[in-house]
């Protein structure tokens, strides 16, 4: 036999077997369970300055699993994952969500996301003024940045002149805020219970969104425009069995968001703006900033990232926003070890009140499955006007270790 | 005319060596070079697994689980897609990168916990990835135009008899002055690199072992051994589960699959 013709028909076998496996691997239906659950130990510098705020530790622990399946070749994944914290002192922090329930099925070029998920939209840093899908869980940390799940139904196409998604927002989510006997709270303790709403169709009102985004080059930008429930509620005072509480109140906007970043060198140029009307008010805010990073500083294998941003708001002191006229500065030190030690610092100050703030992290991976991180956070309102004297005794260290299983 | 004898015997040497007449050494090494890349062209896409095991001067070791897409562009450099299984912290976390031979990559980070994509700075090419003893760049695909080119001389190597030829990158951001590279002279596969650092001390020595022949054509060794002489570390690279021409388009590398890669 020809040594050609015996290499001919054991290429014709390998590649046979590949097209079984591959078949194979297409009709198989793949699972995993994976997860994280942690531990939170808070110290507070002093007592807290409201009743039931008299102490000066706690501690708290999640879980969170996520449990994947994956068939059709990976184009249909669903995904579970509830989640759980419990929390020594606070009835409202102790809570559980459903982080994600979903199906996704993806076509050439579209994607059809159904269920409970997450999407986030944005740029900056200090605040994520664009960022408007899911509602803020407010109850988990000062910084905004942990979601509660939402119901969507969510088609993405995707074209030579960028993604286009498109959402129907079925089902509003309240904002988590601190019981009374929580801390970083206003005086008056938030009645979410009592939540109402200005439309009428409320909480079952039919939210929808669609959104642009595309990459030029060096530029990132997206664009959308947004129906709906506002997830930043404003206040009314009102009287629960004598006691004088808030009201979380939600109004129907109308509301357009930008976000681009340009990303040049070492440095990322970043900007969101925001319009939003309602039948209160309507305004324009922005967040926009600069981050430069000195990469492998002094020889070793360490960066230095510095950034500086500035928020805004058109309504000035009557904004609910935190960020109306803010300054803020943050570094950002990588050490790109094995255990990916970063320090990270911040520092807010209120241009309007004269307040500052200050919050600093740090994080180390501990073995092939722990992490633990070293947070501090610090207040101080230059004016009694600032909400932010309502966290002024609630300076805080705080120590998580997060195993990921 | 003292000066004239060597040079004639060198030219001597080099006409017989090489068909191609007064070659520079430059020239050599960029041929070469430029042989290799030939070879290793139209493989259109690529999958596969790889093992990251990190290793410390005092001999503990951690590892990283990372899978790889990358698709071929013609005109332009390849478009990669990256996954990290672990360490489980970062599980999920997903690098999109569209190389260029000239200029900067564009890259985005996707970070599961926030499902945030992030557009990164790819000025980064010196640093570490993962904590390990490989740099940015010595992950990256090689392209032509990214060195200038030597020609040093042929040796005995693991892989027979090889080319040396030393590459000078041409990105003032590289950690490296030069690199030096043992190609076998029957298959152009890369066996030995030499890194050296902006003081250019030798800082680093990569191995290739147990190589493969995929589609009859393409060679990928099955361990990459990156050795750090100045630090004492070493990472070990061990990939499994490759697979070409598995039909990923454009589709399959753009910020949609970057968010579902996991």
């Amino acid at each position: 036999m020809k040594p050609g013709v015996t290499l001919l028909g054991a290429m014709a076998l390998s590649t046979g077997i590949t097209a079984y496996t591959d078949k194979a691997v297409a009709e198989e239906v793949f699972f995993e369970a994976s997860g994280k659950v942690t531990g939170e130990l808070r110290g507070y510098l002093d007592e807290g300055q409201f009743s039931g705020q008299d102490y000066r530790s706690g501690i708290s622990a999640t879980v969170e699993p996520e449990f994947f399946w994956e068939w059709n070749n990976g184009d249909d994944t669903f995904t579970f994952t509830p989640f759980y914290r419990i929390d020594q002192h606070d009835d409202e922090r102790t809570h559980g969500d459903i982080r994600e329930l979903s199906w996704v099925h993806v076509g050439d070029d579209w994607e059809l996301r159904t269920g409970i998920r997450k999407v986030f939209w944005g740029v900056t840093e200090f605040n994520h003024l664009v960022d408007v899908i899911n509602q803020t869980d407010a109850v988990e940390d000062a910084d905004g940045e942990d979601k509660l799940g939402q119901p969507m139904v969510n088609l993405s196409l995707v074209r030579d002149w960028g993604i286009v998604d498109l959402f129907l927002l079925p089902g509003f989510r309240e904002r988590t805020f601190a019981g009374e006997e929580g801390r970083l709270r206003s005086g008056l303790v938030v009645d979410t219970d009592a939540a109402r709403y200005t439309d009428d169709a409320g909480e079952h009102n039919l939210d929808t969104a669609v959104r642009w985004s595309q990459s030029y080059d060096l530029f990132d930008v997206g664009l959308y425009w947004f129906r709906g429930v506002n997830r930043d509620p404003r206040f009314e005072a009102a009287s629960n069995g004598g006691n004088t509480v808030l009201v979380p109140v939600y109004d129907h906007i109308n509301q357009i968001g930008f976000d681009g970043q340009a990303t040049i060198d070492s440095w990322l140029w970043k900007m969101e703006l925001l319009w939003r009307e309602s039948d209160l008010e309507q305004y324009s805010a922005a967040q926009a900033g600069v981050e430069y990073t000195f990469y492998g500083i002094q020889d070793s294998d360490t960066d230095l990232g510095v950034l500086v941003e500035y928020g805004w708001d058109e309504r000035g002191k009557d904004a609910a926003s935190a960020f109306q006229n803010d300054l803020s500065l943050g570094a950002r030190i990588t050490l790109n070890d094995e255990a990916s030690t970063e320090f990270l610092a911040g520092f807010g100050y209120d241009l309007d009140y004269d307040s500052q703030s200050l919050f600093m992290e740090a994080s180390s991976r501990f073995g092939e499955s722990m992490k633990i991180s070293l947070d501090a956070r610090f207040f101080n309102a230059g004016d009694k006007q600032d909400p932010i004297v309502n966290f002024e005794q609630d300076d805080l260290i705080q120590l998580t270790a997060e195993y990921y299983f | 005319m003292n000066l004239m004898k060597p040079i004639h015997l060198l030219l001597a040497a080099t006409l017989i060596s090489t068909p191609v007449l007064a070659q520079t050494p430059a020239e050599r090494g960029l041929e070469i070079s430029k042989e290799a890349k030939a070879r290793d062209l139209g493989w259109d896409d690529m999958q596969a697994n790889m093992l990251m095991v990190l290793r410390n001067k005092q001999g503990e070791t951690s590892t990283r689980e990372i899978r790889m897409k990358s698709l071929e562009q013609l005109d332009d450099g390849d478009k990669s897609l990256t996954v990290f299984d672990k360490p489980r912290d970062v599980k999920g976390t997903a690098f999109l990168s569209f190389s260029h031979p000239v200029g900067a990559d564009d890259q985005w980070l996707y970070l599961p916990a926030l499902k945030r994509v992030k557009r990164i700075s790819s000025r980064n090419k010196s640093g570490p990835f993962m904590g390990s003893e490989f740099a940015y760049e010595d992950l990256s695909s090689f392209e032509i135009e990214k060195y200038t080119y030597n020609y040093l001389r042929d040796e005995a190597c693991e892989g027979g008899q090889c080319f040396v030829v030393e590459q000078f990158p041409v990105d003032k951001n590289s950690g490296y002055t030069r690199r030096i590279v043992w190609l076998d002279q029957s298959e152009y596969r890369v066996w030995k690199v030499e890194f050296y650092d902006r003081k250019d001390s030798l800082l680093k020595t990569l191995t290739f072992d147990g190589y493969q022949q995929y589609l009859d054509k393409y060679w990928r060794a099955d361990k990459q051994q990156m050795t750090n002489h100045q630090n004492g570390k070493s990472t070990d690279l061990e990939f499994s589960g490759y697979r070409f021409r598995t039909g990923l388009t454009d589709g399959d590398f753009n910020k949609n699959s970057l968010k579902r890669a996991r």
